[in-house]
């Protein structure tokens, strides 16, 4: 496989993308929603309400977390102990839901806007192999989320330490199991995601089609991994990295079979079934 | 296998750079392509012409292994595009009927993937787009968003694109659709200058004025399946029996005599006479008889067939309507004797050929 032309592939989508305000608009905003929007407001209702009674009513609810997670909060009052878990382990799915929902918009309609647009032609006609167009595509739809996702996590980081940090003595964000999550967990479901979404690209008919039966395949794909994401948080730190180790098997596996779903006459859209 | 005659006159038939060999491809229950059979000779430009769903643009496919044909086979360069389509498609050059070009991006970036994809040193990019780019007079708009070009820009940028790695073999389905008649003559003239450079290019077009004073070669395909193929040359002389002088007199009943004179191979006479020769050497002579008997010509026009007269004959030929050459309107020209255009020639009396026939 010819890697620079697979980047070649890659940092044209890209680019098609950076050009359309259509599509990088609504990734914006979803990362600012759940990274700055929505945790500085919770945050800042814990850490500034006056109401001691609530605080400590939400802190009771931290009871119900299994015991590895409870064993990890820090902080010596209710506020800075709430902060603390609501930081650490309910969002913990937003850094799934993030990339996820962005890189299965874009990797919908990569390879079935190509026939769309009669540039299939041109890439059919190409040197580029088949894989290096699909590995090219996977990655295209793959970096916009978890760029997003990244960026999004540096901030959320600083919001959270920022805000919650004076009341759990400092500095606390990210945890290790954060790390294994951004960097090992979230990867292979990401990639496992894709694999799906671009073999549907390949197949159906039109842009449209794609997007509806990407969701259809993400949405029980974006519950599992935040199940699985909340579940590595909460247990000991070895979890996430088995769950991970789980992930990115049955993703290599996936994207192998993926790689099949693309070829030259589904490019030109004159495949049987098409 | 349909009946019938095929012509190939290639200068060097044992390396063609195309070779498609009773090529067939379905798409459903829809047969593409149906026994295909053509070359395409090095360093020419090779005309696919027929009419829309002739097979052209699945016939283009075929020789860059895009798509790979269900039976048949296809050779490019010496190789089998579909099995070993790495040493194939980094030599040919491709416009689609569609210019397939990214709209979002620049012109210039369109370039630059192309370049990028058909692994143009990078050292080289940036000049080779340059001259690509002023050769097809784009080089200014080339930072424009290429959404906004006008098609024919487009078709420019297309070509641009597809000469940037300097391919050996040049493949342009449709080139001039949605061209006006000015920029579809630059068009042209472009695709002729590349083969002096050195280049084999393949046109499919539906317009026989495209491929009139264009094509080395001819391939007539109708309904995924060739006619015939040849130059425009052997063509005539295979399909355009003998030599048309169109006759007119003040008093056309007076021209009828001629019918039986030495040397006239057919006579009509509808509302012009036309008059089948074995030779225009014989026209002088002819006409002084006439004007000696008292006729008063008012027309003497000796007439070569243009290719729209050929195709409307092959077409006509293949559809086993009769074997009288037809005008570009569809009207007979002349009765002559059914049978393939050898016995038409042996009827004529003109010298055997040396062009290639064989059955097909």
């Amino acid at each position: 496989m010819n890697w620079k032309r697979v980047w070649t592939v890659c940092r044209t989508d890209l680019k098609q993308l950076v050009q359309d305000k259509g599509y990088w608009m609504p990734m914006v905003a979803i990362g600012a929603i759940f990274f700055v929007v929505a945790p500085t407001i919770l945050l800042l209702t814990i850490t500034r309400i006056g109401d001691v009674g609530m605080i400590q009513q939400i802190s009771k609810t931290l009871a119900v977390l299994p015991r590895a997670a409870q064993e990890q909060i820090q902080g010596t009052t209710p506020a800075g102990r709430t902060s603390y878990a609501l930081a650490v382990f309910l969002f913990a799915p937003i850094a799934v839901v993030v990339p996820l929902t962005i890189s299965t918009a874009v990797g919908a309609s990569t390879i079935v806007g190509e026939r769309e647009r009669g540039t299939g032609e041109f890439l059919a006609h190409s040197p580029a192999g088949t894989r290096e167009i699909y590995c090219g595509k996977l990655l295209a739809s793959l970096i916009p989320g978890y760029i997003t996702t990244i960026v999004g996590f540096g901030i959320y980081a600083l919001i959270v330490n920022t805000i919650a940090g004076p009341s759990v003595g400092g500095w606390f964000f990210p945890t290790t199991q954060w790390w294994v999550l951004m960097f090992w967990v979230i990867p292979p479901f990401l990639a496992f995601t894709l694999s799906l979404v671009l073999r549907l690209s390949a197949r159906v008919r039109s842009t449209a089609a794609a997007q509806q039966a990407s969701s259809l395949v993400s949405l029980p794909l974006i519950m599992l991994s935040y199940s699985q994401s909340t579940g590595a948080l909460f247990g000991a730190a070895v979890s996430g990295w088995i769950i991970g180790a789980v992930a990115w098997a049955i993703a290599i596996f996936s994207l192998t079979r993926g790689v099949r779903s693309v070829t030259r006459s589904r490019l030109l859209g004159v495949a049987n079934g098409m | 296998m349909v009946e019938g005659l095929r012509v190939d006159p290639t200068p060097n038939p044992a390396a063609p750079t195309v070779e498609l060999r009773c090529v067939t491809h379905r798409f459903g229950d829809n047969l593409a392509l149906n026994d295909l059979s053509f070359i395409v000779p090095d360093r020419q430009i090779t005309v696919l012409l027929g009419p829309n769903g002739a097979g052209k643009t699945t016939a283009i496919r075929a020789i860059t292994g895009a798509l790979a044909p269900q039976e048949g086979t296809v050779r490019t360069f010496g190789s089998d595009p579909s099995e070993e389509g790495d040493l194939v498609r980094p030599r040919c050059g491709v416009v689609s009927a569609k210019p397939a070009l990214y709209d979002r991006l620049s012109g210039y970036d369109n370039l630059l993937y192309s370049a990028q994809l058909y692994d143009v040193p990078k050292a080289r990019i940036a000049e080779r787009i340059a001259a690509a780019a002023d050769r097809f007079g784009i080089g200014a708009a080339l930072e424009a968003q290429v959404g906004g070009f006008s098609t024919g820009m487009k078709t420019r940028l297309a070509l641009a694109r597809s000469v940037l790695h300097e391919p050996d073999l040049l493949l342009f389905d449709e080139p001039t659709s949605g061209l006006d008649p000015e920029s579809s003559l630059a068009v042209l003239d472009l695709i002729r200058e590349m083969t002096t450079e050195g280049c084999t290019v393949v046109m499919c077009t539906h317009l026989l004025a495209e491929a009139e004073g264009l094509a080395d070669h001819i391939v007539i395909m109708e309904a995924g399946t060739d006619l015939t193929a040849g130059s425009a040359e052997a063509l005539t002389e295979s399909y355009w029996p003998g030599n048309l002088l169109v006759l007119d007199a003040e008093v056309p009943d007076q021209l009828d005599r001629v019918a039986n004179w030495h040397g006239v191979v057919a006579y009509d006479r509808v509302d012009v006479a036309n008059v089948y020769l074995d030779g225009f050497g014989r026209v002088p002579e002819m006409v002084a008889a006439l004007v000696a008997d008292g006729v008063r010509l008012t027309r003497v026009e000796p007439r070569q067939p243009t290719l729209e007269d050929l195709y409307f004959t092959i077409r006509r030929h293949s559809k086993g309507a009769g074997l009288s050459p037809v005008t570009a309107t569809g009207q007979v020209l002349g009765s002559l004797t059914a049978g393939p255009p050898v016995a038409r020639a042996a009827v004529a009396g003109a010298a055997p050929t040396t062009t290639e026939v064989t059955a097909r």
